[in-house]
């Protein structure tokens, strides 16, 4: 069974290649349907061999499944397989699912929108470069899977491009990830020049023999590619700016897969981490400080999915911060819970922003729950989970981090104890302006929709109002009547993804238990892949509880305070300050300390550097390469007998040549 | 009375000088095409002189081979000329020129 | 027996003059057999045939010849594998994997060839089979030069190649310039022949023999005591090949031939010459000649900087798309000159390889050419290629696959053909002719890419790209190039780095690009001429089936390249 591994990817390049030339054809929403099937076959594909794999004894759950050579040059041998491993089928089975139950909800999200078979594309391909991610056996396949992604991302970041804000956050996306990248590609070229090799199992095999420096330097050179990938800092600025596409890749990639590939990628390279524990601490340092900066930041954004995008971060933070202190599996397992409810809450949001035709702004929404009871319910398991109350699975996941933490310094489990509380409060912050409260969508909206709502004036005329988002709020109008919104809960294709989250957000913390070392099945699996490198020091039950209860303490605090606070009130700019809501003025100061700076620096090279040096070598260069064009086609006069000439030029010189070696 | 090998050698060597440069300084594309028939009919010199010198029939037999190559390329080459010339009444090869650059 | 029947029966007149006819295995030269005789035939059903048949029949019928022949190469082929190499007629033909290989080539190329030309013919009232029994004829030439074992062999199948390609060139008898490129082609070829011929008389007379076997054996064992002719006959030899292979200076008459000539015979003489003489080349010099390399690697080594720096320099300051592609193939034919120079057999296989390839980019990039060009061949501006994806965004994009592949992108096979020849050439230490070589590349990217913008970029008050979210205007050049192909710059490939970074530069300099809009200005430049009408863009079946191969061959062969690459490593291992 495990031998039909090369399926798992090739589902959905094959909904790729067949949407690409024929999606317009196809139609909605069979375009829809033909990408959704695709990536469900992948995901039974990923279920069976995930199930193959188990039934292996453990010590022989790792395996090669080699395609064909794609570069062999000297001794640089790449070729295209897939490792099929605990580590890749956890990482495949968890990406096929999600992304097969936020393909079903995009058919109903996107049924309106003019692009409809375009976004199934992209979403395929995305999808075939993520699971080349983490399938492939060998760096550069990892890394075009890498840019794979990045690519996707960007086109569906600006997805709709005709709106300038989508477009300047794909470039803005794209930017920061080529930071990372260049990061990634440093380091393949460090690991190739170290030990000979990009393939993990003889990269890892061969590690005895590279010195600590160059460990350090490779294990941080990926970490500055995983921090473009998985924003973390100083890279984190593009995830909010990526909320400008649709929900549901945001959903699926920036908070569910494409984010997760940073963690997925130190995961993989664990070996390396382990024998650069320096390298590690950063990144556990790094990892802390940003799941508690982008924690503050997200208690003070009004957008619904800023709030989301800057938790994404957050979390990652805490995935990161796991890593670093060697807990491999919490980092996993926090990214399995991580993608559950937060996809879950992206879906949540999507179904909100759609019965509100296309309102984003929590300020303008409240007392949904009455009107969407599904998709309440559904949110308020996501938020009780991402906020860590027992028994959800955040709970178990966030619990694990913390513990690692303690395990490596009380200071970093402060940090993340401190980001944790912010992350129950906020995500009840959201959850208690969108779904309770007054309905403040009724006293607002008349005069905000006025415009748009009535059809004949282009959208795109009218910036100030909530419905400019382009091709997406044309067809959003049945949502309402003459007198105004009347949200409801979506149609089944987008409420059975909300369900089957909701209860994998629920139940998916049992996968790995603490108490008791029966308990920790993930822990267990994963162990061919992380066992070696594992942060191992083993709590007595009754620590364990202690830490536990204070968990639940943190999370009910968390949750408790913002309940408390936002549920009758929508305004307390006393708990909103200026600084949180700009989110501490990074892109402020980004913009200037480095950006205006380099502009400057910029204009001064440009008319200094640039135009009295760069500008003449390169202007020379190209100069050069066309006025000799020019000269060089003078010769092709048109006269065949000057064409003779050449000819008879050429023989004289080679026989001149080879009588003067003769010495004739 | 014999003649040395190397003086037909030189004959042919001249011989196929001359068309070359027959072919650089004349404009008459019959008269260009002649010079590529005397060239190789100086190839044609050289292959039967080292046939006798070398006692080997083969460069005779090249010999054939080549004149047959060379009724062929009339064949070709009188068919293009003829078709030059019916567009344009003695057109020498310099009319010929709005390819170029 | 009759004494009439004995008297006529030429077994019996050569038995009388103590001549011994050669066993002649059929098998080995049954490809060409298939080629001429399939020739034949059409040449009988058009005889016969009461009316004109219309030229899908030809088409489809020299396909199918084609199909044969390449059945035949294959059958050989796998003769090779299993029981080894064989000469046959008389030592005058050599069956190897590296004849079987030029064989296939061949076959394809007929194949691919009648698929372009079907769509042409048809659109440009050209009646008749005459195309057809021409490529035929001159792909059997080209199957001769490869498997020839005897220089004589070489010069007839160099002619059989060379001939009808004449005559092709010549074919549109409705534009000057057709007359003018067969004329001009026809003089020089012939002149080059003449040189071609000498050589191998002088060759003869310093070894002996005209046997390429016999010649290599002589050279291992004896010194030779005229030298001078011998590596005056070489040189001359060389200077054939050189023109054949248009290589500088021996290229002069490329532009003005390929400009001149009817498009789809243009992609069908470039594959189809450059395989035959380059077959050939690789055969003298590496199984007749390595006694000598010190003598051919200098000659080679500047005939290829030449035609490398030469070929792309002077493409870059054309604008008829057809001239353009003319000097990319010259500066193509250069980069094949590196792997032969190299002179190692690994030099061989990175030629081979990059034969096939070439051979495939070539006559889809012409075929779209054609149909471009519109009804009477004339519009070959770079101007007509102006929004064309937004017209007709397949052919455009087969178009830019093609082109990108010309240019050595990663995932088609044109990166591999590039990166294999420059990795043979550093293999065999020739460093400065490697760094030429991707110097060239860089320069060449260049004009391709200029095309693929010209094709894609935004016509006056129409949305952006179809397939592709572009940012707004403002993104600067270097951003929109490297936001473009971001695979191009990152991976770790020579001739994409190279490209990609000359592609900035040189977009900038060469003053078409204002720094702040790369694509805009790009096409600005080429805003000159008229928009093609739609109508006139007709796209036959017959040519998206060619396409489809050729790109389909290009991708898949590049992201998957095992088998190709095989095939040519198993093609040299019998040198």
């Amino acid at each position: 069974m495990i031998h039909a591994a090369f399926l798992i990817p090739l589902f959905p390049l094959v909904g790729f290649a067949v949407l690409a030339p024929f999606g317009r054809k196809l139609g909605r929403p069979l375009a829809g349907w033909l990408a959704t099937a695709m990536v469900a076959a992948s995901f039974v594909v990923t279920v069976l061999v995930f199930a193959g794999l188990f039934q292996r004894p453990p010590a022989d759950r790792s395996f090669t499944q080699h395609f064909f050579t794609w570069l062999s040059v000297d001794h640089l041998h790449v070729g295209v397989g897939v490792l099929v491993d605990p580590l890749s089928m956890t990482m495949a089975s968890f990406i096929t699912g999600v992304s097969a139950l936020i393909h079903l909800y995009s058919i109903g999200y996107m049924e309106h929108d003019e692009q409809f078979p375009k976004f199934f594309v992209y979403l395929n391909l995305f999808v075939f470069s993520m699971l080349m991610l983490v399938l492939g056996d060998n760096f550069i396949v990892s890394f075009f899977g890498w840019e794979g992604v990045g690519v996707c991302s960007f086109f569906l970041i600006s997805f709709w491009f005709d709106r300038p804000a989508a477009a300047s956050a794909g470039k803005k996306a794209m930017i920061y990830n080529r930071i990372g990248d260049a990061g990634f590609l440093l380091a393949i070229f460090l690991v190739f020049e170290r030990t000979g090799s990009v393939t993990y199992t003889t990269v890892f095999a061969r590690l005895g023999q590279v010195g600590t420096p160059s460990l350090v330097a490779i294990a941080l050179l990926f970490f500055l590619g995983a921090a473009g990938k998985s924003a973390q800092i100083p890279l984190y600025p593009w995830l909010a700016d990526a909320m400008e596409g649709p929900t549901p890749v945001s959903a699926l990639i920036h908070a569910a897969t494409m984010v997760t590939a940073g963690v997925y990628l130190m995961t993989r390279i664990n070996p390396i981490l382990h024998l650069a524990p320096d390298a590690a601490h950063v990144v556990a340092w790094v990892g802390a400080g940003t799941a508690l900066l982008a924690a503050t930041i997200a208690t003070s954004q009004d957008d619904i999915k800023k709030v989301l995008a800057y938790s994404t971060v957050s979390q990652l933070g805490f995935m990161f911060m796991a890593v670093g202190v060697g807990a491999y599996v919490a980092a996993i397992f926090l990214m399995l819970t991580h993608a559950f409810y937060k996809a879950l809450l992206f879906l949540g949001a999507g179904s909100v922003i759609h019965a509100m035709d296309d309102e984003q702004d929590l300020k303008k929404m409240g007392a949904l729950a009455k009107v969407m009871p599904v998709t309440a319910v559904t949110f308020l398991i996501a938020w009780l989970s991402i906020a860590g109350i027992p028994p959800f699975s955040g709970f178990w996941s966030k619990g694990d981090v913390l513990e690692n933490a303690w395990t490596l310094t009380p200071a970093l489990w402060a940090v993340g104890a401190a980001a944790a509380v912010l992350t129950g409060y906020y995500m009840g912050r959201e959850y208690a302006l969108v779904f309770l409260g007054r309905r403040r969508w009724v006293e607002r909206r008349p005069v905000a929709a006025a415009g748009p709502a009535h059809g004949a004036v282009p959208v795109d005329a009218d910036p100030g109002a909530g419905g400019a988002r382009g091709t997406a709020s044309t067809g959003s109008e049945r949502h309402h009547g003459e007198e105004g919104l009347h949200p409801h809960d979506p149609r089944w294709v987008m409420r059975l993804p909300l369900l089957v989250l909701a209860v994998l957000a629920v139940f998916g913390g049992f996968i790995n238990l603490p108490f008791h070392p029966s308990f920790v099945f993930l822990e267990r699996w994963l162990d061919p892949v992380v066992g070696a490198s594992l942060l191992n020091h083993h709590y007595s039950t009754g620590q364990q509880w202690a830490f536990a209860l204070v968990d639940a303490a943190i999370a009910v605090t968390g949750a408790g305070s913002a309940y408390l606070l936002w549920r009758r009130r929508s305004d307390r700019p006393e708990l909103e300050p200026r600084f949180l809501a700009m989110a501490w003025f990074i892109d402020w100061s980004f913009d200037h300390l480095i950006a205006r700076p380099s502009t400057a620096l910029a204009s001064f090279t440009a008319a200094v550097v640039e135009g009295r040096v760069i500008d003449r070598a390169v202007d020379g260069t190209a100069g050069l390469v066309r006025s000799s064009g020019r000269v060089l086609r003078r010769i092709q006069n048109g006269y065949v007998r000057s064409y003779a000439l050449g000819l008879v030029a050429g023989v004289v010189a080679i026989v001149a040549f080879v009588l003067s070696r003769a010495g004739v | 009375m014999s003649v040395h090998a190397s003086w037909y050698l030189v004959l042919a060597a001249v011989l196929f000088s001359i068309g070359a440069v027959g072919l650089l300084v004349r404009r008459n594309v019959l008269v260009m095409f002649m010079c590529i028939e005397l060239m190789l009919n100086a190839a044609n010199l050289t292959f039967v002189t080292f046939s006798r010198a070398l006692n080997d029939i083969g460069g005779q037999v090249a010999v054939f081979f080549v004149l047959v190559v060379a009724a062929a390329e009339v064949v070709v080459g009188l068919g293009i000329i003829v078709a030059i010339y019916r567009r344009r009444v003695g057109a020498t090869a310099d009319d010929a020129h709005i390819l170029k650059g | 027996m009759s004494p009439l029947a004995a008297l006529l029966s030429p077994a019996h007149l050569l038995a009388a003059n103590g001549l011994v006819l050669p066993h002649v295995n059929y098998t080995a030269i049954m490809p060409e057999l298939i080629l001429l005789g399939g020739m034949l035939l059409l040449l009988g059903i058009s005889a016969v045939s009461p009316r004109h048949l219309p030229t899908q029949v030809y088409a489809t019928a020299t396909a199918g010849i084609g199909i044969a022949s390449l059945i035949a190469s294959l059958v050989l082929w796998h003769d090779v594998q299993k029981g080894g190499p064989f000469s046959a007629v008389a030592r005058a033909v050599d069956i190897d994997g590296f004849a079987t290989l030029v064989l296939v080539l061949c076959s394809c190329v007929v194949i691919l060839g009648a698929f372009f030309a079907a769509g042409f013919l048809e659109r440009e009232q050209v009646q008749g089979v005459e195309y057809y029994a021409l490529a035929l004829i001159s792909a059997s030439g080209a199957m001769l030069m490869g498997s020839a074992n005897d220089l004589i062999l070489v010069f007839l199948g160099l002619e059989i190649l060379s001939i009808p390609l004449y005559v092709m060139a010549g074919l549109d008898q409705r534009r000057a310039a057709s007359g003018e490129a067969a004329m001009k082609y026809f003089l020089l070829g012939a002149f080059s022949s003449a040189v071609f011929v000498y050589g191998i008389a002088l060759t003869y007379g310093a070894t002996g023999s005209t046997n390429l076997a016999s010649i290599g054996s002589f050279l291992a064992q004896n010194v030779v005591v005229s030298n001078g002719v011998l590596l005056g006959g070489l040189a001359l030899l060389l200077v054939g090949f050189g023109f054949k292979v248009a290589a500088v200076p021996f290229h002069m008459w490329t532009p003005d031939v390929y400009a001149g000539s009817p498009t789809p015979a243009v992609g069908f003489m470039a594959a189809v010459a450059k395989i035959g003489a380059f077959g050939a080349l690789l055969r003298v010099l590496f199984s007749t000649f390595p006694t000598l390399r010190t003598s051919w690697q200098p000659i080679l080594w500047a005939l290829a900087i030449l035609t490398l720096l030469l070929g792309a320099l002077v493409a870059v300051v054309q604008r008829d798309v057809k001239r353009m592609l003319a000097y990319s193939s010259i500066n193509h034919a250069g980069f094949i000159l590196l792997g032969v120079q190299a002179g190692t057999s690994r030099g061989a296989e990175a030629s081979l390889y990059y034969l096939f390839v070439y051979s495939v980019l070539v006559l889809g990039t012409f075929g779209v050419v054609a149909v471009v060009g519109g009804r009477g061949d004339e519009g070959h501006g770079i101007e007509r290629y102006r929004g064309l994806a937004h017209r007709r965004p397949l052919l455009a994009g087969s178009m830019a696959v093609l082109l990108l592949a010309q240019a050595g992108a990663p995932f088609t096979t044109g990166f591999f053909s590039k990166l294999y020849v420059i990795e043979a050439s550093i293999a065999a230490h020739s460093y400065a002719l490697a760094t030429v070589a991707m110097l060239s590349a860089a320069i060449a990217t260049f004009f391709y890419l200029r095309l693929v913008f010209a094709m894609f970029g935004e016509r006056a008050g129409r949305q952006a790209s179809v397939a592709v979210p572009v940012a707004p205007a403002g993104a600067g050049a270097p951003g929109g190039a490297a936001g473009q192909f971001p695979p191009v710059g990152t991976l770790p490939a020579g001739p994409a780095v190279a490209s990609a970074a000359g592609v900035l530069t040189l977009e900038r300099a060469a003053g078409l690009v204002d720094p702040g809009r790369a694509e805009a200005a790009a096409v600005a430049d080429d805003d000159a001429g008229p928009v093609v009408a739609d109508a006139d863009l007709q796209v036959s079946p017959w040519v998206w089936v060619g396409l489809a191969l050729c790109v389909g061959t290009t991708v898949v062969l590049g992201i998957w390249p095992s088998p190709l690459v095989d095939f040519a490593r198993h093609a040299t291992l019998l040198f």
